[in-house]
């Protein structure tokens, strides 16, 4: 891929103001990504701050319930900080720190990347600002307090639909207005060329260890991929291995709200088209004159109108399939994966766990799906419980 | 008429409006007025949900716009009928998912077709530029590049392939009014001098006529939107007579400089 173009997707459609910015940070990352020592305290980092590599786990429970294939669960959940996205921002923070910046900026939706960023930001002494949307803010008030604890200052985003893309939009202002000192921290792959190229080099992780991990256990590759895409960090992670394995199934779950029939949904591919925003070309939910849509998931980390542009090149040439799972069968996987496997995944990743539901079943008892489980879902249980008519407070 | 027309023996005075705030009534009255009042070139705002380039003032414009049911289509027919009416050269200003949706050629076609001169697309830098730039140079609207602070070794590429006029950004972050703007404006544009004839115009930022005859004296235009669209914020369907006394004022400030 060069130029940052995954096919027709991808590019570099931001403000002139910023382009020496991201040419600076595509430099750096050239020169670091190969370089031993960069490599080194990363992996060191990996390994001893962020609790890699995360276990593959057999639900054999949960196998044995759905009757088919027999399914794996990669454990992002168990990371430092509860979800895969410690991976990305422990590269770009050190990153970061090579270049010289002494601040760090991110958007967040669930939170668990800003709680991420924040915490990368207090073990490497940088001074973290977040931005986030007021309805997230809401939605997930427990992370803005870890954010606010680690050191962050949470800013709440009220323009547009106050949720995700409020969020991104708001921390490209801040970034154009404040560049030499400030790394922004983007948290999917997703944004301008760099980015898509860097968090799903950083996020390979995921894929490199299911692989050598499968193998393993199994003495083979796995059957089917599973995981959540909204941006599609995750999905990409733990995909990426696996592109040239050509029998390998990839699916992407998106968060299809109350149905892609409905206004309130986020599932991009199957209701989006082709778009420039945020950045980059790829699909967006939008109206016929261009307009972003304001999605809907019960998912504040997958309630975003657009999706990589790596995962739009991979949807064009058929290599991905991309599947959309409603709010219901979101929440029924979530209580689901908890009451059989005694593991509380992350709304986002139960999109993925719903989707196995359906799969297993229809596969053989000798083939293998893994789930990567992105995330913990400890932060979505005050709004599951109000999602089933139970008022917690957190 | 070109564009650069603006620029004929003069320090040229560009403004900005997003059509259809308060409604698309009261931007052609703006239109007409703002005219009246010395403009020399202005610049026609296509709303966007999401203007990521644009500060909390122009962002709110948008906003009502939108909710008023503007659409890219009510907007050409709004330019159609009021063109005939104008001398100065028209350029809109959006961003590239309004032009893209709707199809380029199409989008720059229907512009040419109803008195459109340019058009300034704030997410498409030179790297990008080629997809929108090329169909522009054949229906003859000149696709206006912009220049930031930030700029610096990338000023000759972008400059040497200008057409119409240069957006020079006066300062970092998004549009809205500052009280002061710490840039070396003069440093900029003698690098852009040293590439290409082509006027440039200064905006972000400068919302008083005493700011936008100082910029002047270093550039061949300035460029006001914020402290307009704040008129219009304040004042919405009257705004017509707020607006041209402050356009009336800014202009003078500039001739006598």
């Amino acid at each position: 891929m060069s130029n940052g173009k995954f096919g027709i997707h991808g590019g570099q459609y931001i403000p002139e103001t910023l382009m020496n910015a991201v040419i600076e940070l595509e430099e750096a990352y050239n020169h670091y990504k190969d370089d031993p020592e960069f490599n080194r305290e990363l992996t060191k980092l990996f390994n001893e701050y962020a609790g890699r590599p995360s276990l593959l786990y057999y639900a054999e429970k949960m196998t044995k319930d759905l009757g088919g294939a027999k399914i794996y669960l990669k454990r992002e959940d168990l990371n430092h900080t509860g979800a895969h996205k410690v991976n990305n921002v422990l590269g770009q923070a050190l990153l970061a720190k090579k270049m010289g910046k002494t601040r760090v900026i991110a958007e967040t939706g669930a939170g668990q990347h800003g709680v991420a960023t924040a915490t990368a930001a207090a073990l490497f002494g940088l001074e973290c600002e977040v931005f986030m949307g007021e309805e997230d803010t809401k939605r997930q008030a427990l992370n803005v307090y870890k954010m606010r604890l680690l050191g962050a200052k949470v800013n709440a985003v009220k323009t547009g639909t106050a949720t995700l893309k409020d969020a991104v939009s708001e921390a490209m202002r801040e970034w154009t207005s404040r560049i030499s000192d400030t790394h922004y921290v983007l948290g999917s792959v997703m944004g301008p060329h760099p980015f898509p190229t860097i968090v799903r080099d950083f996020q390979s992780v995921i894929s490199k260890e299911i692989k050598e991990q499968c193998l393993e256990k199994e003495g083979k590759l796995p059957d089917a991929v599973l995981a959540c895409v909204g941006g599609g960090s995750n999905a990409i992670g733990a995909f990426y291995n696996f592109i040239n394995d050509e029998g390998v199934r990839l699916i992407g779950c998106e968060a299809a709200g109350r149905g892609i029939d409905t206004f309130e949904t986020a599932a991009t591919m199957a209701t989006g088209k082709l778009g420039i925003f945020h950045g980059m070309k790829s699909y967006f939910c939008q109206d016929k004159y261009g307009q972003i849509a304001p999605v809907y998931s019960i998912s504040a980390g997958l309630d975003y109108p657009g999706v990589g542009p790596e995962h739009a090149y991979l949807h064009d040439i058929g290599r991905a399939e991309y599947v959309p799972i409603t709010d219901d069968e979101a929440v029924n996987a979530f209580e689901y994966l908890s009451r059989t496997e005694g593991i509380i995944p992350a709304i986002e990743s139960s999109h993925a766990v719903a989707h196995a539901m359906k799969l297993a079943p229809t596969m053989d008892k000798e083939q293998i799906i893994v789930i990567n489980i992105s995330g913990r879902g400890d932060k979505d249980c005050a709004a599951i419980a109000r999602y089933r008519g139970e008022d917690i407070s957190e | 008429m070109r564009t650069a027309d603006a620029f004929n023996n003069k320090k040229a005075f560009i403004s900005f409006i997003t059509c259809g705030d308060p409604n698309l009534e009261t931007t052609e009255e703006l239109l007409l007025t703002m005219e009246k009042g010395g403009v020399d070139l202005i610049e026609l705002g296509i709303p966007f949900s999401d203007p990521t380039a644009e500060g909390p003032v122009i962002q709110g414009a948008n906003i009502r716009a939108l909710s008023t049911g503007v659409t890219t289509d009510k907007i050409f027919d709004m330019v159609r009928r009021v063109r005939p009416k104008l001398t100065v050269p028209l350029v809109f200003m959006t961003y590239a998912n309004v032009v893209f949706s709707y199809g380029i050629e199409r989008f720059v076609k229907t512009s040419a077709e109803v008195g459109m001169n340019g058009i300034i697309l704030p997410d498409v830098p030179f790297e990008e530029k080629a997809e929108f730039s090329e169909i522009c140079d054949k229906y003859g609207i000149d696709f206006i590049s912009l220049i930031a602070p930030t700029s610096e070794d990338r000023i000759s590429n972008i400059a040497k392939d200008a057409r119409g006029f240069i957006y020079l950004v006066s300062s970092l972050g998004v549009t809205g009014m500052r009280s002061t703007i710490t840039t070396d404006i003069g440093a900029i544009v003698e690098k852009i001098r040293e590439n290409t004839d082509i006027p440039v115009a200064v905006g972000f930022g400068i919302s008083t006529p005493e700011q936008a005859a100082n910029i002047s004296k270093k550039c061949d235009g300035i460029i006001i939107g914020s402290a307009i669209v704040r008129i219009i914020a304040e004042h919405g369907e009257n705004a017509v007579p707020y607006v041209y006394d402050f356009v009336k004022s800014v202009k003078e400030a500039i001739l006598n400089t």
